[in-house]
């Protein structure tokens, strides 16, 4: 995952550009940061605004004492659009009541030294729940910056010294009590120059709007179906495409027969999309396909519906989930490549210590957000415009550009809430079907994605095997610990990128296989958590130890652990006890629980984040499980939105345990197997469990929160069966592995 | 021929393709996009609305099954600026996260409630929405606000 982080506070003279509008609002904006920060001297002189577009702002504040934020991330579900304008609300120094937040379009800057562009507003996609973190500094001092300039004029009107005027709810104070608002300050501070350096921040004793809990922004227009999605957009004139795609990964088209198709009413044209060249780079449309181009939706699916297709397959058309298995297992016999060793494990077992294995199985998973992809184009000879519900607009921006030699200055992309990330939309794929069928319809065109093609033209959560191996001593204190793992690297056909040794592991084993891989929710915490905390617990059985003072023992004295991966380059131990023992502390670990339940436990770190589960779970004699309980104690930092990371620590929860109990895709002669819903069965509110949300008081700066509730749901789920039932759960998902009598134990 | 019906309690008429579904009709014909797609099988229940004030699915919904009904959609459940009671439950409980599945989630509540003013635990089990982001526990709690204030105004 590309994740670039602010450098911490900006003291770029013009961090803040500020102009005032025809009608007397203030209006700030905000200087891309990214072009501070790879040339600090010069390049600020040589940035500037492109495109004739009308670009937001940050702040806004009308001459009647109206405040508009701007809100520049991708709203995917994880609250950016409520969490990012609170950092700028609380520093300006305005009740969050009085604030409208708009949605910013993607925005770009010219820097010219060095060449290029940034983003105008500072980082705007959403990977790696880096959003809250990335605007800590820069919003908060966005919206102190503001609030100084609004300070400044109310010290030239009354003349006195503005280090004696205060604020407070979007008025200036004078010490003899008389008040300025905002809007009567709007006219002239617009004015005035910007602070020449970073003021002062507030001190966490004196928020009022971080760390309150603070409801969705745009709730109103959710609940009344007012707010619009990507799938909502329109444009006049525009088309609707639906794609039949090719079901065999590099597969292509034979031959079309589309009279049927054409007859349709409301079809307009029937033509064949390209696919990528078997094995080369994806970094377009994944698979090559027949597009149908008609009125509507319903003419354009009952056109894909009449065509007769013959298929060519591609070199992966005899492959299977089984064979892949195989495969990871035959690899899982080799030395590969080591990527970590620290110390002798050899000589560990030489030494007669007792060796614990296991192996675990992870499965292939789909994104499948509510909203299926879809993109609305319209492509013009020198320009373009784009509405898609994206989680990477900057990669889209450069896609379209790259695809149609249109300059990214003339793109103009416009984000709406998008019904679900997950990692999809970090892939634009679907933007680059969009601009195929553009290219070919002479009117604005809008690719819809079915169920059916977004289940099976995903890029996967990987498959892999993980052998984890520990030897225990006399003592039977471990004394060794390895993780192997077989699987089919994440990053494959990606430009520039070695496919292989980024998972958290000590030795490599990619796997070949041909589907597009890519990343979900907390990609490779996930993908290791539930290897390493399942492997925990059978430790802790092989040495008679509790599997909670096991963990605590083996993190140790509160320290800090190198982590090379994203989230660090530091681990805190006592932070992840900290979650640990929080949420035994709360599903009431080591108390007596009746017969046929049973407790466990898991804790990760995950880009930053400290999240630890806590199941109580019971197993019946045929082998129903029930959650009877479900903990999340999670450490992300300074709490922004205490509503908010509640929400994402219970989603993520649920979407944890909805992939551990029944997600997988699985490939059969070349094809994916699953289709729809019903064999990609969610969870549905009957099996969906509560869960006791617990925050840790924490002040460190935020790590985000997103993805950090996912990677230790399935352990904790597993453990918890295990002590109810003593079966070992090894291979995910669940499925019917309880009431089988293959359950290994 | 065409189909009438009334939509949101406004007289409607289609001249199209019977075999429609309703769906693509409110979002693609009246311009009525809260309602949203999903599975287009009848599923997930992204597309629930009220056919004569009950839950359909409209994905699954042909234009022929609505001549001479009433269809109330997510943009119809309010009473001018007076949300429903749902609605207003859903933003005190702060529900939505994308948001995407909710307004099915709110016209699927809605003919829960209107049939089972108090539902119990297993009245709430037998609602089959999908929700990606994982909001049923809110959900339940929004729900139960809502149930108890329509049973406190009914006092
Ligand atoms: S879209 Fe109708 S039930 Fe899913
Ligand atoms: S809120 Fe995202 S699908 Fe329900």
């Amino acid at each position: 995952m590309s994740v670039t982080r602010g450098a911490g506070p900006l003291s770029r003279r013009d961090f803040l550009s500020v102009s005032m509008t025809a009608a007397g609002a203030l209006m700030a904006s905000f200087n891309a940061p990214g072009v501070a920060h790879t040339a600090p001297s010069r390049a600020a002189a040589a940035a500037r605004p492109v495109g004739g577009q009308p670009l937001g702002a940050f702040v806004r504040i009308e001459t009647d004492g109206r405040v508009v934020i701007g809100a520049r991330g991708c709203e995917i579900g994880q609250g950016v659009k409520t969490s990012l304008p609170m950092l700028i609300a609380e520093e300006l120094d305005v009740p969050w009541s009085a604030v409208t937040v708009e949605q910013l379009p993607y925005g770009l800057l010219a820097g010219h030294d060095p060449p290029g562009f940034t983003s105008r507003y500072g980082p705007q996609g959403a990977g790696g729940s880096t959003n809250i973190p990335d605007a800590w500094n820069d919003l908060r001092q966005a919206g102190a910056r503001v609030r100084w300039l609004l300070v400044q004029a109310a010290a030239q009107i009354w003349q006195q010294p503005a280090d004696q005027l205060r604020t407070r709810d979007a008025q200036v104070l004078h010490p003899d009590g008389r008040t300025l608002s905002y809007g009567q300050l709007a006219r002239r501070a617009a004015t005035l120059a910007a602070a020449p350096a970073d003021v002062p921040l507030k001190p966490r004793s004196g928020y009022r709007i971080i760390g309150h809990p603070t409801r969705v922004i745009d709730a109103r227009e959710i609940v009344t179906g007012a707010a619009a999605y990507g799938i909502d957009a329109a444009l006049p004139g525009a088309l609707t495409a639906v794609i039949a795609r090719c079901p065999y990964f590099d597969g292509a088209v034979a031959h079309i027969d589309d009279a049927q198709a054409r007859r349709v009413p409301g079809v307009r044209q029937v033509f064949s999309i390209p696919g990528p060249r078997a094995g080369a780079v994806l970094d377009r449309n994944l698979a090559a396909g027949v597009a149908v181009v008609a009125d509507d939706f319903w003419s354009a699916r009952q056109g894909r519906e009449a065509l007769r297709i013959t298929w060519t397959v591609g070199p992966g058309a005899q492959d299977s989930s089984d064979a892949l298995e195989r495969r990871a297992a035959a690899a899982l016999a080799t030395r590969g490549k080591i990527a970590r060793q620290d110390g002798d494990l050899e000589a560990a077992r030489k030494a007669g210590d007792r060796v614990v294995q296991a192996v675990y199985v992870m499965p292939l998973l789909a994104h499948a957000t509510l909203e299926p992809p879809n993109a609305l184009i319209d492509l013009r000879a020198q320009r373009a415009l784009l509405v898609a519900s994206l989680q990477s607009p900057g990669g889209a921006s450069r896609m379209i550009s790259a695809m149609t030699g249109i300059p990214r200055p003339d793109i103009e992309i416009r984000l709406l809430r998008v019904g679900g990330g997950f990692g999809r939309g970090l892939q634009n794929d679907f933007v680059a079907e969009a601009v195929l069928v553009a290219q070919s319809v002479k009117a604005p065109v809008k690719v819809i994605w079915t169920r059916e093609d977004d289940l099976q033209n995903d890029f996967y959560r990987p498959f892999g095997l993980h052998e984890l191996t520990a030897t225990l001593d006399a003592q039977r204190r471990v004394t060794g610990w390895a993780h192997r793992v077989a699987a089919t690297p994440r990053k494959y056909r990606a430009e520039g990128m070695e496919e292989e040794s980024d998972w958290i592991g000590c030795a490599d084993l990619p796997v070949e296989f041909s589907l597009a891989r890519g990343w979900l929710r907390g990609p490779l915490p996930t993908f290791s958590a539930f290897a390493v905390q399942s492997f925990l617990d059978e430790v802790a059985l092989a040495a008679g130890a509790d599997p909670l003072a096991l963990r605590l023992e083996l993190l140790g004295a509160p320290r800090q652990l190198p982590y090379r991966d994203h989230g660090g380059p530091k681990l805190h131990t006592e932070r992840l006890a900290g979650v640990l023992r929080r949420a035994a502390q709360e599903v009431g670990y080591g108390g007596k629980v009746p017969p046929g339940h049973g407790i466990g436990l898991a804790s990760h770190f995950t880009h930053g984040g400290y999240v630890a589960h806590a199941f109580e779970v019971a197993v019946s004699a045929a082998g129903e499980l029930e959650v009877v309980r479900c903990v999340c104690a999670a450490d992300v930092g300074e709490v922004v939105n205490p509503l908010g990371l509640e929400a994402q620590m219970m989603g993520a929860t649920i979407d944890g345990l909805s992939t551990a109990l029944n997600l997988q895709i699985t490939l059969k002669d070349g094809r994916v197997e699953q289709s729809n819903f019903p064999d990609y069965p969610l969870l549905r509110m009957a099996a969906a469990p509560d869960v006791d949300v617990h925050l840790l008081d924490s002040q460190v700066p935020p790590s985000g929160a997103g993805e950090m509730g996912m990677p230790t749901v399935a352990p904790a789920l597993v453990n918890a069966i295990f002590a109810a039932s003593g079966k070992r759960i090894r291979r995910l998902p669940l499925g019917a592995q309880l009431k089988g009598p293959t359950a290994a134990s | 021929m065409a189909i009438d019906f009334t939509l949101n309690e406004q007289r409607s008429s289609y001249r199209g393709d019977p075999a429609m579904p309703l769906l693509w009709y409110l979002r693609d014909h009246a311009r009525l996009t809260g309602t949203k797609f999903g599975c287009g099988i009848g599923y997930c229940g992204a597309c629930t609305v009220h056919l004569d004030g009950a839950a359909a699915r409209s994905c699954l919904t042909p234009m022929s099954r609505v001549a001479g009904r009433a269809v109330t959609t997510i943009e119809g459940l309010a009473r001018g600026a007076q949300l429903h009671p749902l609605q207003q439950a859903w933003i005190d409980e702060d529900v939505p996260q994308c948001g995407y599945c909710q307004a099915g989630q709110i016209m699927a509540a809605a003919d829960l409630l209107a049939r089972k003013p108090q539902p119990s635990e297993a009245d709430l089990a037998t609602l089959t929405n999908l929700c990606r982001c994982g909001t049923y526990p809110r959900i339940r709690k929004a729900i139960r606000r809502a149930a108890a204030q329509l049973q406190g105004a009914r006092r």
